[in-house]
């Protein structure tokens, strides 16, 4: 995995762009993301059905992940098990 | 990663939404991307290394700029006011190009060169016919050149500087965040295609979803008219542009303002008594003050809304002071102050500024100008307050090295330029047998005010600075030379003295 792959959800229509990774697995609807397009509909886990939004970025607490969503779905994204947050920056004043 | 995934995140979002106006004619998002994508086919046919725009603002800006980026080749947007023999060799430079603009000229400057040409409207109409919804094609995983900008070559020959999609990515994702604009909103974009401001706004206004309103060639009155008529909400402009509008508010220009929430302006100094009365005549607006460079991809320090409004109402001199300042780095990049060797400087000493993140690509065709720990050297020179607070005080290179000792021109100018009577004023180096470099000054005189003697002018730099910022030479001239971006041409003020020898 390098930053700049785009990784869709086997569980929900998320589509994501890898800004930052490290080696875990980055999962959506409780299930392992890949780059190839699901070939059979699951049903994302309930307990990671909180849905992703369009153009927000996804981070661990750590740092080491960043994710950033480019299609919206029902799944919600996690690394290893564990569920990611959004990044919330806080916004400049409009520069350009 | 690629740009266009820009373009295609606000396609996918809001497909049907008005992304950009100009000439009256509306584009949705839609139709930008599809265009885009019909633009990546006319590339791919015509084998071309660049794209190429010799235009002023328009769709095909954007157009041009994503098709370029799916297609794999640096978009390379060309200053049409350069000389005929400079265009040409820029021209020669990014051959074989695919070149959009002006044919006549296009034709006859590089028509010799390989070039696949099209005007505007053809361009864009082509771009339109080229692609069918659902074709799927192949297009560039984004690891090269985006854009390729020739410096605008105030102080030497045009250099070609480089930005990957590395860099604008950085910049936009760390800067700007998705969708924020309202469906009302609107951003006025007046500064042309070939600056990196007027790239960069494209870019941000796209992925926050901001309708662009384009002003292909700027008037203060249609300016005017397209804030009241539009209703912006945003609109960036370079000092003389604003300088321009106060003048024709002053005149009695009338147009409602009150929609314009958001002013920001660089791309060169502001003049104080300008940043005021705008202030005063924008009651409503905040205004940011962002400072870039082309190899920065746009912005990187600023000086926000509040700090404009808490500068003016304060009285302070230190606070005051702020209107006159860069503000600070933005959070996604380093900024440090550093001496000629490179190395870190304390805080308020001056030096040059060094700038390192993402969005700074530092890189030339032929090589790049980052240090060993991806520092770039921005050649400007300035300081850093107590208070966190940027100050520029010219270009590193255009300090006057006089018997050894450093002098920034800016010292001697502002001076003379808080005199009633001086209306412009220009410092530079000029060859001294005694010092090495001597002081050039060239002054305007303010219209309505006497032309003061030499010797006052003397009078007054003694009285207020060391004797060695004594000019050596001053001449009185009608006006100082600018480029079209309101950069000064020192270079010419130089040639000007020379010529006197």
């Amino acid at each position: 995995m390098k930053p700049g792959t785009r990784l869709k959800s086997a569980a929900c229509d998320t589509e994501v762009i890898v800004i930052r990774c490290s080696k875990g697995s980055i999962e959506c609807g409780g299930r392992s993301m890949g780059e190839a397009k699901r070939s059979e509909a699951v049903m994302p886990s309930a307990d990671h059905a909180n849905g992703t939004l369009m153009g927000k970025r996804y981070v661990d607490a750590d740092g080491q992940y960043e994710l950033l969503c480019v299609k919206p779905g029902r799944g919600s994204l996690s690394v290893d098990g564990v569920p990611l947050n959004t990044k919330d920056a806080k916004p400049l004043p409009a520069s350009d | 990663m690629n740009i266009a995934l820009l373009l295609e995140m606000a396609a996918e979002a809001a497909p049907y939404r008005i992304g950009l106006v100009c000439d009256g004619k509306s584009w949705t998002y839609g139709d930008l991307l599809a265009a885009a994508r019909g633009a990546f086919e006319l590339i791919e046919l015509s084998g071309a290394e660049y794209v190429a725009l010799l235009d002023e603002s328009s769709e095909a800006a954007v157009i041009a700029l994503f098709g370029a980026a799916l297609a794999g080749v640096p978009y390379c947007p060309l200053n049409y006011r350069l000389a005929d023999a400079d265009l040409s060799a820029l021209l020669g430079r990014i051959a074989p190009a695919l070149v959009i603009g002006d044919e006549e000229r296009i034709t006859r400057l590089g028509g010799d060169q390989g070039h696949t040409i099209y005007t505007r409207e053809m361009f864009t109409l082509k771009a339109q016919e080229s692609w069918a919804e659902g074709e799927e094609r192949e297009y560039d995983t984004g690891e090269g050149v985006a854009v390729q900008l020739f410096t605008s070559g105030t102080t030497a020959a045009p250099k070609a500087a480089i930005l990957r999609h590395s860099n604008l990515l950085g910049y936009i994702l760390g800067t700007v965040e998705f969708s924020a604009a309202d469906e009302a909103d609107a951003a006025l974009v007046v500064v042309p295609p070939y600056h990196i401001a007027g790239i960069s706004a494209l870019l941000s206004s796209i992925y926050a979803l901001r309708r662009i309103v384009v002003l292909p060639a700027f008037s203060p009155e249609d300016w005017l008219g397209l804030v009241d008529g539009e209703k912006i909400t945003n609109a960036f402009v370079v000092p003389t542009m604003l300088g321009r509008i106060i003048d024709a508010v002053d005149k009695g220009a009338k147009a409602d303002v009150s929609s314009l929430r958001a002013m920001a302006y660089g791309g060169g100094k502001m003049p104080l008594e300008v940043i005021q009365k705008a202030l005063s005549y924008f009651p409503g607006t905040g205004f940011t003050n962002a400072y870039g460079l082309t190899e920065t991809s746009s912005t990187i320090a600023l000086l926000g809304p509040d700090d404009h409004r808490e500068a003016l109402a304060s009285s302070d001199p230190k606070i005051r002071a702020r209107l006159t300042s860069l503000g600070k780095a933005i959070p996604t990049v380093e900024i440090d102050i550093r001496d000629e060797d490179g190395r870190a400087l304390p805080q308020g000493e001056a030096g040059e500024i060094y700038v390192r993140g993402e969005q700074v690509s530092g890189e030339y065709k032929g090589g790049s100008a980052l240090d060993a720990e991806g520092w770039f050297p921005t050649r400007d020179a300035g300081y850093i307050d107590e208070d966190g607070y940027i100050f520029l005080s010219g270009r590193a290179d255009d300090v006057i090295v006089r018997g050894g000792e450093n002098i920034s021109p800016g010292e001697i100018e502002n001076l003379l330029l808080a005199n009633p009577a001086i209306a412009d004023a220009c410092a530079v180096a000029i060859p001294s047998v005694e010092w090495g470099e001597g002081i050039g000054l060239a002054l305007v005189v303010r219209e309505g005010h006497e032309q003061p003697s030499k010797d006052e002018i003397r009078q007054l730099i003694r009285a207020r600075l060391r004797s060695s910022r004594l000019p050596d030479k001053i001449i009185f001239v009608k006006e100082l030379p600018y480029n079209e971006m309101g950069k000064l041409l020192r270079r010419e003020v130089r040639f000007k003295f020379e010529s006197l020898v």
